[in-house]
């Protein structure tokens, strides 16, 4: 039987464009069963969105979870083979409590992961990826980038206590200058170890316009050799609609425990929140015994219940 | 044409502050100070749309994006940790977020400490950090009665001159922080309307060294 293409819901429609859009590229679809022991995420809470789980005793006595979240179940799951490249897209629900409504929620969530050696091609291709995603549904978006090594490597210089680092980073993360002041003020931190950072801060938006600024930001061997990489990728986006739309800004910090290097976030013009993130969580896959590396992202369709689709997903 | 920026101002005497401050910054919309019971105010040639909401709410309308940007006091920002960006200092509003206790009180650290407030997720932070036990009393208004009555052993509260603990005979313990105005985004917004959202920030940031 031949089926009619209206019966599909919005949601429906965008995890389908998507999905054959990773399978294109050479994404092997993963699919992965709704329960996880609780153990996986008892163990990697921070990781989580949320820490609240749904949790269930099964038949055998074990305590399951009902999966709150799809990058843990991938990565231990999969081989840990560091000299090659295994390149998956999935879609599947996800039971997390929302934020805004304080409860539970089943969420479709849809991404891709590359697990295995990382080069700066797999990075560009990633962050195309991401970029097409949010192209599909809307013209008017943007792709917020940022290799987080680079604001830490800043902060290494300014402190070493581990409390005054979060706070700075959480400060960074809202633009909040003058909270990083106010911080260096109570910590005693002369202002002029805090000004690179500032700086740093400040300077945001289309690569092609920033980076001059930035290059001259970039002292020292390491983070020119990070901006020198973070070049290279950008220059790797083939498409220049994708990189006109990708925007450097380094208040984009990731949770430093898991993630690493290159992080991005996607917003689509009249969703207030981000629709789409993802990034390199080395830092992840060292604390659950990996010697690969990997990257990868998570499209948030929840997000997406709102919008007007264009004409091609129609 | 680019749309108008949506600002949620919070009604109250700080609203009319930071208005103000709006205005010398270059962004007037006169209707907004005839009294009548409209909700919203428009300038299309300055490109912007004002509306008064709750202070408490303006953290909701920008997060959520209805607002694009909004001012709300660093107190609300404290309690309620909005998933916003917080660009500016306005400098104005200015008082402090304190506990304080009546006079001659003195904490027995073998008991649960007892804190009546209206910020119960601040409170409940400090207190943690601080490794003390805490029973926390939400109270709407009227703090300072709490301890007079009984109700609590202490209180946390933002006072701007102290006069009103003074007069009711508690005494600061400590200062948790410096509370002032915050002008606030929505992160999406923020990347859409960047240049109208900048020039925003510029034009207050002036005034905001005027306040000081």
């Amino acid at each position: 039987m031949k089926f009619d293409a209206s019966v599909l819901s919005n949601t429906e429609r965008i995890l389908f464009a998507l999905r054959a859009l990773y399978m294109a590229s050479g994404y092997e679809k993963y699919t992965m069963s709704r329960f996880e022991e609780y153990d996986l995420y008892s163990r990697n809470k921070d990781f989580l969105v949320s820490d609240n789980v749904i949790t269930f005793t099964d038949t055998n006595g074990m305590l399951m979870a009902l999966k709150p979240d799809v990058t843990l179940s991938i990565i231990r799951n999969s081989r840990d083979e560091a000299d090659r490249l295994r390149k998956l897209c999935y879609d599947e629900s996800v039971y997390r409590v929302s934020k805004k409504t304080g409860s539970f929620k089943e969420i479709m969530q849809t991404g891709l992961e590359c697990i295995g050696r990382i080069d700066t091609e797999c990075l560009a291709e990633v962050i195309s990826l991401a970029a097409e995603s949010l192209g599909m549904l809307s013209n008017a978006y943007v792709l917020e980038l940022s290799d987080m090594d680079i604001p830490l490597a800043l902060l290494d210089d300014m402190t070493d206590s581990e409390d005054v680092r979060r706070r700075i980073i959480k400060c960074a993360g809202e633009r909040n200058l003058h909270g990083i002041a106010e911080i260096c003020a109570q910590e005693n931190i002369p202002e002029e170890r805090s000004l690179p950072l500032k700086r740093l801060l400040s300077v945001y938006g289309r690569a092609d316009k920033v980076l001059p600024e930035l290059e001259k930001l970039c002292a020292g061997d390491k983070l020119r050799s990070r901006l020198e990489r973070m070049k290279m990728i950008i220059c790797g986006l083939k498409d220049p609609g994708v990189r006109s739309r990708t925007e450097i800004d380094f208040s984009l910090i990731g949770d430093v425990s898991y993630y690493n290097g290159i992080v991005f976030r996607g917003f689509i013009d009249g969703i207030p929140d981000r629709v789409l993130s993802g990034g390199q969580y080395d830092r992840l896959m060292e604390k659950m015994g990996r010697r690969s590396n990997a990257v990868g992202f998570a499209v948030y369709l929840d997000e997406l219940e709102r919008i007007a689709l264009p004409d091609e997903l129609l | 044409m680019e749309r108008m920026l949506n600002i949620a101002l919070p009604k109250g005497r700080l609203g009319d502050k930071v208005y103000k401050m709006f205005e010398a910054a270059g962004f007037p919309c006169p209707e907004i100070l005839e009294t009548n019971r409209k909700l919203t105010f428009e300038n299309p040639e300055a490109g912007v749309r004002y509306f008064w909401v709750k202070p408490s709410d303006v953290p909701v309308y920008v997060e959520r994006g209805a607002a694009d940007i909004g001012v709300a006091g660093k107190d609300i920002l404290m309690e309620y940790q909005p998933d916003v960006y917080e660009l500016l200092d306005l400098k104005t509003g200015k008082c402090r977020m304190i506990s304080a206790a009546p006079d001659g009180y003195r904490d027995d650290p073998q008991r649960t400490l007892r804190v009546a407030t209206k910020y119960a997720g601040i409170a409940r932070r400090y207190y943690a950090s601080t490794g003390r036990e805490i029973d926390i009393i939400h109270l709407n208004g009227s703090i300072e009665i709490a301890p007079i009555l009984g109700l609590s052993d202490v209180i946390v509260d933002i006072t701007e001159t102290g006069t009103t603990l003074r007069e009711n005979d508690l005494r600061i313990i400590d200062t948790l922080a410096e509370i002032s105005a915050r002008l606030i985004a929505n992160r999406s917004a923020f990347r859409f309307r960047q240049e109208m959202i900048e020039r925003v920030m510029k034009g207050l940031s002036a005034q905001a060294e005027v306040e000081t």
